[in-house]
This record gives C-alpha cells, sequence and structure tokens, in this order.
C-alpha cells in the first residue's frame, strides 16, 4: 500500500511562474507546483499539452522562457555550472525509449555514471552495476547489448541507470508505455519500493490511469487549451471533488469512461 | 556527507555475527572488515549468517551490495541465515533475489583463437556471397518489373534522389576533376618537357580523363558522397522497423527504396563523369597554356586530334559501372544494417570501402577487357 510521504517532509522541487516555448511560440505558462521529498508526483494531461517538455525543463534539457525551478533553495537555470552539475549527480533519469548506448553491454551501460561522478574502483562499480541490474529483474543479462534484449528489459535497464547514483529525485518519461499490464503492475511496485526504501522522490510523465490511482501522491494535471495546469493534487481526491470534476478529472473519468466502452464494446462483439 | 560506515565481524561456534551501523556512503575506501566478512561467509566452518544494525543512521547501494553478496554467498551455501534490519534493507534485498537469474541467460566471454577466427572468417563468407547473391537476384527483378512498368517506386523518390547525386554533387565534382587535371598535367609535363614534347600533354589529360581518370575519380567521390548517405539513411529505416513497416505492408523495399536510388546513381554518375572529364582537360589546358606556353588554339587542336570518340564511350561505360556498384553497396549494407545506431555506423563505413574497392576491381575487369578486345 502506499505510503505517502508526510506532510512534514522538506520541498525538494518548486516551480514559480514557469513560462516554457520553442521559438515565439508559448508551449505553457504560469506553471508552478511542489514537490517535496518522496512524493511520486505524476505529469499527465491530453497528448502535445507539453508534458516531456516540462519534464525536460525539470531535468535541464531545456531553458524556459521565464520562471524558476528551484531545487532545495538553488534556481537550477541562474545557478553557476557546479552547482548544476551537483543537482545533476541527485538526480537520475529514465527515458522514454530506455535511451541505452547501444555499443555498451547493460552492465557498461550501468557503470558509466558511477566511472563519471565515483572514485569506485572496478570491481565495486561492476558489483554496483551488477546489484542495480538484479534490482530491476535483469540478473545475469550484464553482458548483453541492448540490440540483444527485448524493450521492457531496455527500459527496466534504463531504470537500473538512473538508479546508478543513489539519485535524490528520478524522472521517468513514460515509463510504462509500451509495457504488458503485468510487467507495468510490477514497474509499479518498484517505484513504490524505491520510494518508501531508499527514499527517493519521483516525478513521473505518464497517462497510465492505473498506475496514477495505484501509486501517484500528486497529479499535474496539464491543459491543451489554456496551456497551463488546470489541476493538481492527490488524484483520488480530485476524482471526487466536483469542482475540479469539470477540467483535469474530467480527462482521468473519461478515460475511465472510455476504457469501459471499449469494453463493452469488445464483449458485444464477442458475443 | 562524509562516511561513516561500521561493522563489527566476528564468529563463534560456527556463527558469523554482522553488525553494521553509522552511515555508509559510495567511497573507494572500505573497511576491511567487509573483506573479512565476505571472507568468512564461505569459512566450511562457517553454518550460520547473523546480520544486524546497530544505530544505523544513513546509507545507500553502498550498503545493499554488501549485504546482497553476504546473502547470496550464504544462500550457496545453504546456511543459516538471519537477517535482523530494518524493513527498507529487508525489502530491498528481497527485491535483488526476486527475479532468479535466468538460466542460460548467463554468458561466458570467448575469445576465438587465430586458427579458430581464421575458420570462422572462411565459413562466413559462404553465407555471405549468398545472402548478397540473393540481394543481387532482387535488384534484378525489380528492374525487370520496372522495366514493365509494375515496379512499385514513387517518383518523389526518385526526383529526390536525382538531385542528391545530381545538382548537389556538382561542386565537389568540379574541384576534384580540376585539380585532378591540373596534376596529370603537371606530372606529364615534368617528363614530355626533357624530349621537347610538351604538346602531347594535351593527349596525356584528354585520353587519361576521358577514358578511365574521369569516371573514378567521380566514382571515388560519390561513394563518400551518395554510397555513404544511403547505407546511413536505410540503416536508420533499418533501425527505426520503417523497413519492417513496408514488409508488412507487402511492398518490397527492394522496389520501394533501393530500385529509385540505383536508377539515380546509373543514370546521374555518366552524366557526372561527361562534366568530370571536362574540368579535368580544363584543368591540363590551364598548365598547358600558363606553365608551358602552348598557345590556347593549339592546345585544343591537339586535344581534338589525339582525343577519339571511342575514348568518351568506354569512360561512360566505366562509369555506368561504377553507378551501379555504388548504389548496391551502399543499399545492401544499409538494408542488411543490424538494429543499433553502432550498426549504422558500421553499416555506413563498409558501404564507402566496399563501392571504392568495387570501383577499382571493376576499373581493372574493364580495362583487361578492352585490352583483350584492342579497344
Amino acid at each position: 500500500m502506499t505510503q505517502s510521504p508526510k506532510l512534514s517532509n522538506p520541498t525538494l522541487i518548486s516551480v514559480r511562474d514557469l513560462t516554457v516555448g520553442y521559438g515565439s511560440f508559448i508551449l505553457m505558462k504560469s506553471i508552478s507546483f511542489e514537490v517535496k521529498a518522496g512524493e511520486i508526483c505524476f505529469i499527465t494531461g491530453g497528448s502535445g499539452c507539453g508534458k516531456s517538455t516540462l519534464l525536460k525543463v525539470l531535468m535541464g534539457l531545456k531553458s524556459p522562457k521565464m520562471g524558476q525551478v528551484l531545487y532545495g533553495d538553488e534556481d537550477f537555470w541562474k545557478a553557476d555550472a557546479n552547482a548544476r552539475q551537483a543537482i545533476k549527480r541527485n538526480t537520475g533519469v529514465l527515458f522514454q525509449s530506455g535511451a541505452l548506448w547501444s555499443s555498451m553491454t547493460l552492465a557498461e551501460n550501468v557503470a558509466l555514471p558511477l566511472q563519471q561522478y565515483t572514485d569506485l574502483s572496478q570491481e565495486q562499480i561492476a558489483e554496483l552495476a551488477s546489484l542495480k541490474l538484479a534490482l530491476t529483474g535483469l540478473a545475469g543479462f550484464e553482458d548483453y547489448y541492448p540490440s540483444e534484449i527485448s524493450g521492457g528489459m531496455r527500459k527496466r535497464a534504463g531504470l537500473a541507470r538512473a538508479l546508478a547514483l543513489d539519485p535524490a529525485i528520478l524522472f521517468l518519461d513514460e515509463p510504462s508505455a509500451g509495457l504488458d499490464p503485468v510487467s507495468s503492475r510490477h514497474l509499479d511496485d518498484l517505484i513504490l519500493e524505491l520510494r518508501d526504501t531508499l527514499k527517493a522522490t519521483f516525478m513521473i510523465v505518464s497517462h497510465e490511469l492505473d498506475s496514477i490511482f495505484a501509486i501517484a501522491d500528486k497529479i499535474i494535471y496539464l491543459d491543451n487549451q489554456t496551456r497551463t495546469i488546470q489541476a493538481q493534487g492527490d488524484p483520488r481526491r480530485l476524482k471526487e471533488d466536483p469542482e475540479t470534476a469539470l477540467c483535469a478529472l474530467d480527462f482521468l473519468t473519461r478515460g475511465a469512461a472510455g476504457k469501459a466502452l471499449e469494453k463493452s464494446n469488445c464483449e458485444k462483439t464477442g458475443s | 556527507m562524509i562516511s561513516d560506515m561500521r561493522i563489527h565481524v566476528d564468529s563463534e561456534r560456527g556463527c558469523l555475527n554482522i553488525t553494521v551501523g553509522g552511515t555508509w556512503r559510495l567511497s573507494p575506501e572500505r573497511p576491511e572488515e567487509i573483506q573479512r566478512a565476505l571472507q568468512l561467509v564461505n569459512e566450511p566452518q562457517i553454518t550460520g549468517v547473523l546480520i544486524k544494525e546497530d544505530g544505523l543512521s544513513t546509507w545507500d547501494s553502498s550498503l545493499l551490495v554488501f549485504l546482497v553478496q553476504i546473502v547470496r554467498s550464504a544462500r550457496e551455501r545453504k546456511i543459516a541465515l538471519d537477517l535482523q534490519l530494518s524493513e527498507g534493507l529487508n525489502r530491498l534485498i528481497a527485491l535483488a533475489f526476486e527475479v532468479k537469474s535466468q538460466q542460460g541467460s548467463q554468458r561466458e566471454r570467448h575469445l576465438p583463437g587465430f586458427l579458430e577466427g581464421i575458420g570462422e572468417k572462411v565459413l562466413s563468407v559462404f553465407p555471405r556471397l549468398t545472402d548478397f547473391l540473393e540481394f543481387l537476384g532482387d535488384v534484378v527483378s525489380a528492374l525487370s518489373r520496372f522495366v514493365l512498368g509494375r515496379a512499385t517506386m514513387r517518383k518523389q523518390d526518385f526526383l529526390s534522389a536525382l538531385h542528391e547525386c545530381s545538382i548537389q554533387a556538382l561542386p565537389i565534382v568540379a574541384v576534384t576533376n580540376l585539380l585532378f587535371g591540373l596534376i596529370l598535367a603537371f606530372v606529364g609535363a615534368v617528363q614530355l618537357t626533357q624530349f621537347g614534347v610538351q604538346i602531347y600533354v594535351a593527349g596525356l589529360v584528354g585520353i587519361g580523363m576521358l577514358r578511365v581518370m574521369g569516371a573514378v575519380m567521380v566514382g571515388i567521390v560519390m561513394s563518400g558522397r551518395v554510397g555513404a548517405s544511403y547505407a546511413a539513411l536505410l540503416g536508420t529505416m533499418q533501425v527505426n522497423e520503417e523497413i519492417d513497416a513496408l514488409t508488412t505492408l507487402g511492398i518490397s523495399p527492394v522496389e520501394f527504396l533501393i530500385l529509385p536510388r540505383i536508377l539515380a546513381l546509373v543514370l546521374m554518375v555518366p552524366l557526372l563523369t561527361i562534366y568530370a572529364d571536362l574540368m579535368g582537360i580544363f584543368g591540363g589546358y590551364l598548365v598547358g597554356t600558363i606553365m608551358l606556353d602552348i598557345p590556347p588554339v593549339q592546345y585544343l587542336n591537339a586535344t581534338m586530334s589525339m582525343v577519339k570518340f571511342s575514348h568518351g564511350l568506354i569512360g561512360l561505360v566505366y562509369a555506368t559501372m561504377f553507378g551501379f556498384v555504388i548504389a548496391l553497396a551502399g543499399c545492401y549494407q544499409g538494408l542488411r544494417c543490424g538494429r543499433s545506431a553502432q550498426a549504422v555506423g558500421q553499416a555506413t563505413t563498409t558501404a564507402v570501402v566496399h563501392s571504392i574497392v568495387g570501383i577499382i576491381v571493376m576499373t581493372a575487369i574493364i580495362t583487361i577487357i578492352c585490352n583483350v578486345l584492342g579497344i
């Protein structure tokens, strides 16, 4: 069962009045939210609303047009190179496709961040890489190349790489896209496990409703039309709140209704 | 944060007691007790392991990796194991052993010996050769379908392939061939001036460029420019499953993707060769008139009288064959590319190497045939 982080946990990420866009095009504006340490926060919304772009701004891959992204008290986009490096050292990223380096084995993929940021011996690094792969269910696949394993395994290896440095914050871009329901469920369990044991904070881009209701402490719903956050908070509470039912949870409930409709259609076709 | 790993290891009456505490952070320096514990757990007199924590504040993977190693050894030896640890640690240890290493997934790194390596190479020649012949067969059948007007080929693809290997290639073909004409004339001039027959520079450059060198130069430039780009493009399409998408639709990738590229190169390399020949002759003309003081009209007359129409035709035969070889090498490597970024790089390199080797081999073959036929 989800153990929601205590309200007393310190705020780890604060985003204040962020505006994001490409060239003269404004993709999102007035984005403000806070994420506490140990929270599992989902960024969700319709296709093309800028979920992945927002994640890129948080990860430091794309600069915002305006606004602040604070890690603790440090403004990432105003910090000097060393401070940024320190923040990046404390974050792990799982890209949508896994983004494993194809010329390296899985163990080498996981080992690279450790070689880059620590002075550990080769032996220690190899042990750690094996451990991370075992934690994500890939024990014994150390010497495989990414092209030799399945899509789901690539994703798990990507997560092992993201975990390499025991980061405080993990960014996951559509972690369960393309996974079967069982693998997707396992991934949710793993995320919960890592949050509860390693006290990691998760920022996840996804529109998997099952995952959202199963593990999210907080959702941030971005709206295509207004180009801003339309609702944020505990998804279970938002779903019951009649005030928000018209906007964000319209998406959630309609998503659920859509599924029910699909199911009934299937049954009809079946009969 | 400073690492303050505390660990106490002792063994009494066959039981290994490990107590961990303090702050565990990834660090190159590890307490010697860790190594001792890892050795002791494998000693035959140890029949049980007890791990407990005492004053453990914060920890990371450094503690976890140590505990997992101890637990693994204890499990392998099937000895009693008692973990008196916090819930979080217990759960992570359980997670590390949850999915068992799949049978057969472990790999042994095997480096073939010298003779084994040669054997493997020799054995791989035949399958590769049959694979290439199969591809060549597909190309020939696609060409015949094209002649019959039944090929699935988009006009736009053909036009864009034409564009890529024609107008876009003009500047580089001009520069390389102009300079090559200059070099050829310079080298000839040094020798011919000694006999006072420097006018023959016109014939040397004219015949040399028209008969073979113009085509070879265009071939080499095009294999680097276009052959490599074909391999990279088709290789990336292979990685993105675009080629699979065509196949599942019942569209032949050879007809749809490769035919327009082969046709474009076979058509354009001869035309570029004519242009290259003119540029090379112009290079020779510059050396002849400026350096050797041959009057321009005399140089041109000498070129016209020494060069025969058949020289130009033979050059075009070379060029047509080169166009085919470059397109074939680039497309074959692209289509047979593996599904990774590294494989695309390899396919591109191999395409260029194969097309240049192919050009040289083809030159030798046609030259010998011309020699035998006396043309």
